[in-house]
């Protein structure tokens, strides 16, 4: 993982990099076809599959191995529908398929979160405005503190424990996002103007909950406790595999942050060059990406948000060889060393910052690129203010 | 073995009300029940309408005849009338409209023939692939080029290559249920082996003492009854007087012309229905040059002269507000659907004509006349 700050680039290079970038994202769109619709219906299948399955088996939750087997099949199916099938979906990666089935307007998800407000907090927010202090509300979802430019407060020596709750309620963390509670708190916006999308939370979460824990734990009849368990387990262990590889995608040690004015007007290759490293890959092997929903490919998600995610381990090669090409940093590793990097940051910002005692307006950048740096000029590296060079 | 696939295709009736059940949709939402149940029986559906091949048939070198039975949800149709069928080629569901050339009383039975047209991508893809056991998805039947409940006394049903699906399935519903006015039939077409339902036309002409068939063939003139393109003439011949009759005539553009103008000068307009099978809008030529067009806004029923820019800025000019969200086509939140139309995708200059897809309007702009779903 690297931690050194990244050249600055010219404007030059910064178009010669978008145009090698575009010119990925063309060459892919054309080759679309039936490659990537047969492989998102046979993930549909599959998920489908061991959803039915899974819930088959936990009818009979009372057997233990039935229990087991049944609970690991929902998970895995929850994950698969959250991940690799409806976040991708809903990025309009298939839509260009033309069919309702995997049509990213049309598309809900297995999540308490209504995708139309999903799309709106993900697509639009966090994809446009990704690591923007101020505007990606993705950085700490409103509850936490995940930058050291979030100014310090006695409510984030709470950090590591919302973060737990968070991971253990993922998906009711994710239905709320785009409530922007954080503003109503301070005032910026009332929560008269939030009825309809309030409703719609209600009407979707009530729905997921009844299905999940009441009606399929009634056909099971004196089995019930154990079904609802078993349900409840998957939903867990989905929402804490979701989170884990969420946070991994923009969190760890080495990503940036930028502010608002340097981004302002920004080129396209302005606009790659903070997509690329504002985020950071996981490494793994294949049944790991496609568990991830390919997300473990974080980069080319955020250079190419709308490209069907089963590419980005191709697309990643040739990323990876650009990056070397144009000194830029490409943090990638493995599950363990990223999340354990990220959990490492909760913990740390739970405390006021060490160096400056008062809690106040954000600290000066310390490494920022040696000068004349031509548009971005406060770009930080939060890594490399604590540990100079590593790896 | 059709038989077989038939009889799984659907499942029984207690099934379907118990898949149909309010119990049913709490325990597969927020996905529906179709979504689970189409994974072992593609054909089912408890709203759409889709169909499965039961037979291919390629009766000459260019066409290819679908039998279809669609499920539960279909509700016929009246002769004359169109479906459109969606088919997936290459990943990409395409969706084009085809006369059903069978009789209304067919039963649950459709038959569909569609001509390959060079350089099409649903035609020429049937020709080469479609095969017993595929599913196709349908739209229940539309358009008023369709045979009146009450039937008229006499008719003319006149067809102009391709174009004889819709009356083909007049004269064989009319044959089916006995009706006993004069039919006059005038066909045109390039040979004897041009289109699909030359022979049957025969036979059905052969059996019936009160349809009366006229063939002209542009290649070969000598080989049919009329000669030349449609004219006054060919109307005598076919001996009925289009005063007292019902047209229907479907075919080329030149033809359906021909066919209207006559009956306007005689101000018979009224007993004329016309269809007109038109090839797809040709690509423009200079793709980068502004091409002046309108921009139809087909939900809410506006329409503004295009300026070039894309099709967001032109919506929002026009007063709407469509949804949008980062406006350099990463979000996907404008994605709506183009009903007609070329544009050009301001990014890479990629021009798109397919009817019926989706676009991206905050990077497409419009070339020549476009037709949204705002």
């Amino acid at each position: 993982m690297s931690t050194t700050s990244p050249p600055q680039l010219t404007p030059e290079q910064l178009d010669a990099l978008g145009r090698e970038l575009d010119a990925i994202r063309e060459r892919t769109i054309a080759d679309l076809g039936e490659r990537d619709s047969a492989y998102i219906r046979r993930v549909i299948k599959a998920q489908r599959g061991l959803e039915i399955g899974g819930r088959s088996l936990l009818q009979f939750a009372f057997l233990p191995p039935a229990w087991l087997a049944g609970t690991a099949a929902l998970s895995v199916s929850k994950i698969l529908d959250n991940m690799e099938i409806g976040h991708n979906v809903m990025h309009g990666q298939y839509d260009w398929m033309n069919d309702e089935a995997v049509n990213g307007h049309a598309f809900e998800w297995d999540s308490a979160c209504p995708s139309e407000q999903w799309r709106h907090s993900h697509n639009y927010m966090h994809h446009t405005h990704t690591n923007i202090l101020g505007k990606d509300r993705d950085i700490g979802y409103g509850v936490l503190r995940m930058s050291e430019d979030q100014k310090w407060h006695p409510y984030y020596l709470g950090n590591p424990a919302y973060a737990v709750l968070l991971a253990l309620f993922f998906q009711w963390g994710v239905a709320l996002h785009d409530l922007e509670v954080e503003k109503l708190n301070t005032g910026k916006a009332k929560w008269s103007d939030k009825g309809e999308m309030l409703q719609a939370i209600w009407k979707k979460g009530r729905r997921q909950a009844l299905k999940d824990y009441a009606l399929f734990p009634l056909l099971a009849g004196p089995g019930a406790p154990a079904t609802f368990a078993g349900n409840m387990t998957a939903n867990a262990v989905r929402n804490v595999w979701a989170f884990m590889i969420i946070f991994c995608g923009h969190f760890p040690e080495g990503t940036h942050e930028f502010t608002e004015e340097e981004c302002e007007g920004e080129s396209r290759g302005q606009w790659y060059v903070r997509q690329l490293l504002g985020s950071a890959n996981l490494t793994g092997g294949q049944l790991f990406h496609v568990m991830s929903g390919n997300l473990s490919h974080q980069i080319e998600h955020h250079l190419f948000p709308d490209i069907p995610a089963h590419r980005y381990g191709e697309l990643a090669v040739e990323v990876r060889e650009i990056c070397e090409r144009y000194g830029l940093p490409y943090n990638s590793g493995p599950l363990h060393k990223q999340f354990g990097s990220v959990v490492k940051k909760i913990v740390r910002l739970a405390l006021p910052d060490r160096d400056g005692e008062q809690p106040g307006p954000a600290p000066e950048p310390v490494d920022v690129a040696p000068e004349p740096a031509p548009k971005p000029a406060t770009r930080r590296t939060k890594a490399a203010k604590r540990e100079p060079v590593a790896a | 073995m059709p038989s077989t696939l038939a009889a799984t295709a659907r499942p029984n009736r207690l099934a379907r009300r118990l898949l149909s059940s309010t119990l049913a949709e709490a325990l597969t939402t927020p996905h529906g029940v179709d979504r689970y149940v189409e994974l072992v029986r593609p054909a089912f559906s408890l709203r759409d309408v889709r169909a499965e091949v039961l037979a291919v048939r390629r009766a000459t070198d260019r066409s290819v005849t679908l039998a279809l039975r669609p499920n539960d949800n279909w509700q016929g149709f009246r002769a004359g009338q169109f479906v459109r069928l969606s088919v997936e080629v290459d990943g990409v569901r395409h969706t084009r409209t085809y006369s059903p050339a069978s009789s209304a009383h067919a039963g649950d039975l459709l038959e569909l023939t569609a001509h390959a047209q060079p350089g099409g991508a649903v035609s020429p893809f049937l020709r080469a692939s479609a095969q017993p056991g595929m599913v196709v998805s349908l739209s229940q039947a539309e358009g008023d080029f369709a045979l009146p409940d009450e039937r008229p006394r006499e008719l003319l049903l006149i067809s102009g290559g391709s174009g004889i699906t819709p009356v083909m399935s007049m004269l064989r519903t009319l044959c089916h249920e006995g009706y006993r006015g004069p039919i006059a039939f005038l066909h045109y077409a390039r040979d004897e082996h041009d289109v699909a339902y030359a022979r049957q036309l025969a036979e059905l002409a052969a059996g019936h003492a009160n349809v009366r068939l006229l063939r002209g063939f542009s290649r070969r003139p000598d080989a049919g009854e009329l000669h030349g393109r449609f004219n006054r003439q060919h109307i005598h011949a076919a001996g009925i007087d289009p005063a007292e009759a019902l047209t229907f005539a479907c075919g080329p553009t030149a033809l359906v012309e021909a066919v209207s103008t006559t009956w306007a000068e005689d101000s018979l307009d009224a007993r004329l229905y016309v269809e007109r099978f038109a090839p797809p809008a040709p690509a423009p030529v200079d793709p980068d040059g502004v091409v002046a067009g309108s921009i139809r806004f087909a939900r809410s029923g506006r329409e503004a002269a295009s300026d070039g820019a894309t099709l967001l800025q032109q919506a929002e000019a026009a007063g709407l507000t469509p949804k949008s969200g980062c406006r350099m086509g990463i979000c996907h939140t404008c994605t709506c659907r183009k009903l007609e139309g070329a544009v050009r995708d301001v990014r890479t200059g990629e021009i798109s004509t397919a009817p019926d897809e989706l676009i991206q309007i905050c990077v497409n702009a419009p070339v020549g006349d476009v037709t949204l779903d705002i």
